[in-house]
């Protein structure tokens, strides 16, 4: 372990785009095996696993990785509000694969309750759940949980880092610790002597840091308020550090071309290549290549020129097949039935109405294509990889080079864009069965674009059948089948080698933890036996399931005859005030009245995940050249909004991941391989099909919520609610491109 | 064979084949990782530069047709020496992943240059080429509007 600091060093000296942006990783120093992970080099204190202090100034050590969602920011704003420490003092680094920062909010919300009921028993159980997540290292960004997780924490480390500096400020200037304050990075003796923290550096050392009471909220500062982000100018100034950033002396540029049908390779023929211009070396790597070149374009000119024969797909070779695979489910006994109010087999007079609905499996795009830099040197690993899962990552890249874990070296940088898909390990894995061919060089694997889209693990394929009743204008039964390849057990089997017992939750979530006061209301989850890769898309299940249930919702509003905002309104009173709450500020942000001119659609939509209530209102408007979207209205309710600009952000990033899904994103398969390979055919809302948005964050519910993800499930509903209110014609397919005349 | 290019003021001597894209000259033989590699086909933006002013995808130029003065995003300005562009950028928070922002703000720098008070139709129609994934399209308009003003007001 001595040579990380070395390393870490000399990373630094070489990175041009490192000195350039200030940027540098790795500055801590790294101990074995122990609660705290960093060791404090000379003149360096180490005040908790999360705060490093040397002369430079304060570094917060954030446990969680920034993929765009601000998260670093906040959880430096977390602890700079009890440290007090001045905002432009501070550096964010990502920390090591270690125990310390496991995430104690991503188990908790497995939970079987509805999340929106969470008493504060339930609460606390929820977070003493949470403690398991220590054992299993779940060093995991996602799920909308990095706040849950952080709130208390974050602040304690900095609570804690400021009472330590008071006391080794004390005994400098001989008086009480008591006696001292704190202010912009200094501690302030009665007198107005000030000693800057970095001063107290050596002196704090060896202080047993005091755990305190946290601030109340009036006293805060920073939280609450929109603080600048720490990434802001390294992303304004092309200084940002991302995985295929790294620069190394002697590196080689790598890309690989594997297997679409995602099963192995029967034979290769390379000869073309390895006499193509600048490569080194072709590799084998069991369901594909590795070609090696002076320059990352010539490597992927090469690849392409290897003839390969691939086995076939382990699943049906056709989107037909795979799509009969997921019907076939509904005919299974269920995996789950989390929801069961009432007696839905009960006659109920009113209404009914019987819907089908079907969404496409998606890919997560992310601007960045997989990448990676990695140096294997016989005996370490060094690998530098945004991802969303350091200690996974770690351990796998240590079994595929042959070493321990402790002789990894893993460099979580900058993500371009995760949305679920760099909680996987494959591209780290990839890169290091490279660079573990070629022991002593640096390589940096840069996947195609047309490779990233074919080897995604797809947000998937799914299907739902509702039947409901109405009578008096309200909803009075709702039986809901849901059917898709569960994420939850495929992603298990993946990262763990096992599938937990018991009914997969996670797989209705969106569908039935729903606020909805419906007298009988039953949602039950089938499993579809289908092994197309499958994993963790933006709001996971919620992506389809807010789509079916909200959707049909709207269907039970019309068939009622009652308003669908004033519909949805009823449902939630009766269930949980800070839902109705958002539905009721959605309405009177977008001026509802239900009535519309003849040109113009407005939809409505609802959806509670990752503890956050989320409406939205999508307006649409038939310009007579096609159907565009104007206006996208949200209101939301985390509880507490510690960033209010970031929260905004992240609504609305959310929201246009969910439109854009909605309106034209589908992966189909041919011959067992994805046919669409780049933006080209899987496109994306841009800056002249981007709505205008207006956002609301309300702070009425009693526990923090997630805001990464919650955006996204009530678009994709609230779009086809609104061409439903446009057109009549009610979509229960998507993308909705296939229904409606949208402007692309 | 060596090609000579100007980047961002300084000329360097390329030694990789004349069919190698501009993209990766620089990002895998210059060192200049700030411009970014998103499709390789001209549909994302992330690898805009300029060439005399000029907005390019340079994911489509090759080494040897490169025909003028090459500025990438550390050329436009840097922390300490920040472009107006970048500063209004940094002033309105536009970014989340920051993936494909140099590509934007490159690509915004060639629009103000061309049309100074651009309306949201030019904006429109000027950024299209360019993708978020992360949506941060309201954020870039805005940005790109306020940068407009202080350059006019300059």
């Amino acid at each position: 372990m001595a040579n990380i600091r070395k390393i870490a060093r000399r990373t630094f000296l070489i990175g041009s785009a490192a000195i350039a942006g200030g940027v540098a990783f790795g500055v801590y120093q790294l101990r074995k095996d122990a609660p705290n992970p960093l060791v404090a080099g000379a003149g360096e204190a180490v005040l908790t696993p999360f705060v490093l202090l040397n002369q430079d100034g304060v570094t917060v050590i954030a446990p969680r990785a920034e993929m765009g969602q601000g998260v670093q920011t906040t959880l430096a704003a977390l602890v700079a509000e009890e440290m007090d420490v001045a905002w432009a003092d501070i550096t964010v680094l990502h920390g090591p694969p270690a125990q310390a920062y496991y995430n104690q909010a991503l188990l908790g919300i497995a939970l079987p309750f509805r999340h929106y009921a969470d008493t504060d028993f339930r609460h606390s159980l929820r977070q003493g759940i949470g403690q398991i997540g220590k054992l299993l290292h779940l060093q995991v960004t996602g799920g909308s949980t990095s706040m849950k997780d952080g709130y208390e924490r974050m602040r304690h480390a900095g609570a804690s880092a400021r009472e330590g500096l008071k006391l080794a400020a004390a005994v400098q200037l001989g008086v009480a610790a008591s006696d001292l304050r704190t202010q912009d990075s200094h501690v302030i003796a009665p007198d107005g002597t000030r000693i800057a923290y970095t001063a107290l550096a050596e002196a704090v050392r060896d202080i047993d840091l005091p755990d305190v009471e946290l601030r109340p909220r009036s006293e805060w500062k920073y939280l609450g308020k929109s603080m600048p982000r720490v990434d802001m100018l390294a992303k304004a100034t092309g200084t940002a550090q991302f995985a295929g950033d790294v620069q190394i002396e002697g590196m080689q540029f790598a890309t690989v071309r594997i297997n679409p049908k995602r099963a192995g390779m029967v034979s290769y023929d390379d000869s073309v290549a390895r006499a193509m211009d600048g490569v080194t070396a072709v590799i084998d790597l069991g369901d594909g290549i590795a070609v090696l070149a002076s320059n990352t374009w010539l490597a992927m000119q090469a690849a392409q020129a290897v003839d390969i024969v691939w086995q076939d797909a382990a699943y049906p070779a056709e989107t037909a097949g795979m799509m009969a695979a997921i019907a076939a489910a509904f005919d299974l006994e269920p995996n789950s039935t989390v929801r069961d109010d009432g007696d839905v087999t009960a006659a109920i007079e009113g209404t009914e109405i019987v819907a089908e609905y079907t969404v496409p499996f998606l890919a997560h795009a992310t601007m960045e294509p997989m990448n990676a830099t990695a140096l294997f040197t016989g005996d370490r690993l060094e690998i530098w990889t945004g991802n969303q899962a350091p200690v996974m990552t770690r351990d796998k890249c240590a079994a595929v080079a042959g070493i321990a874990p402790e002789a990894v070296t893993v460099h979580t940088t900058l993500m371009g864009g995760g949305f679920g898909r760099r909680a996987e390990t494959d591209y780290s894995v990839q890169a290091t069965r490279i660079a573990a061919a070629l022991p002593g060089t640096p390589i940096r694997m840069t996947w195609t674009r047309e490779e990233d889209m074919r080897h995604d693990f797809y947000r998937p394929a799914a299907m739902a059948r509702f039947r409901g009743v109405v009578a008096d204008g309200a909803a009075q039964l709702i039986d809901g089948q849901i059917a898709a390849p569960s994420v939850f057990q495929q992603s298990s089997l993946r990262q763990m080698g096992q599938v937990p017992p018991g009914p997969d939750r996670a797989h209705v979530e969106g569908a039935a933890d729903q606020p909805y006061g419906v007298p009988n209301f039953r949602i039950t989850g089938h499993l579809a036996d289908l092994a197309v890769p499958v994993g963790f898309w933006r709001s996971v299940a919620a992506s389809f399931n807010g789509f079916f249930l909200d959707t049909f919702i709207d269907e039970m509003a019309h068939a009622a005859g009652t308003d669908p905002l004033q519909f949805r309104l009823a449902l939630a009173e009766r269930e949980h005030a800070p839902s109705a709450g958002v539905i009721r500020a959605v309405g009177e942000m977008c001026g509802w009245t239900g009535q519309t001119p003849a040109n113009i659609g407005r939809g409505v939509a609802f959806c509670h995940s990752f503890g956050t209530a989320t409406a939205q209102v999508v307006e649409v408007e038939d310009t007579g050249r096609g159907i565009r979207i104007n206006h996208c209205w949200i209101a939301c309710d985390p509880g507490i909004a510690l960033d209010p600009a970031i929260i905004e952000a992240q609504m609305i990033s959310g929201a246009i991941y969910g439109l854009s899904a909605a309106m034209q994103e589908e992966v189909t398969f041919t011959d067992g391989a994805a046919d669409q390979g780049n933006f080209t055919d899987y496109d994306a809302l841009r800056m002249h099909t981007a709505p205008r948005f207006d956002v609301r964050i309300l702070e009425t519910s009693a526990h923090l919520g997630g805001i990464g993800e919650p955006g996204t499930p009530p678009a994709m509903p609230a779009l086809g609610n609104a061409l439903f209110d446009l057109t009549g014609v009610r979509a229960r397919e998507l993308p909705l491109i296939k229904t409606f005349d949208l402007i692309l | 064979m060596a090609v000579s290019l100007t980047i961002n003021g300084k000329v360097h001597d390329v030694d990789l084949p004349d069919n190698v894209p501009l993209l990766w000259v620089l990002r895998d033989a210059i060192g200049l990782t700030g411009t970014k590699f998103g499709c390789g086909v001209a549909a994302c933006g992330a690898c805009t530069v300029q060439i005399d002013g000029q907005a390019v995808r340079s994911c489509q130029v090759a080494l040897a047709d490169v025909w003028g003065e090459v500025t990438t995003i550390e050329g436009l300005g840097q922390p300490g020496n920040l472009a107006v562009i970048q500063q209004a950028w940094i002033d309105h928070q536009v970014a989340q992943c920051g993936y494909c922002q140099s590509g934007q703000i490159m690509n915004a720098a060639a629009l103000l240059a061309e049309t100074p008070a651009p309306t949201d139709d030019d904006i429109d129609a000027a950024m299209q080429g360019n993708l978020c994934r992360c949506g941060t399209y309201p954020r870039i308009r805005a940005a790109i509007k306020d940068a407009a003003l202080r350059l006019t007001e300059v």
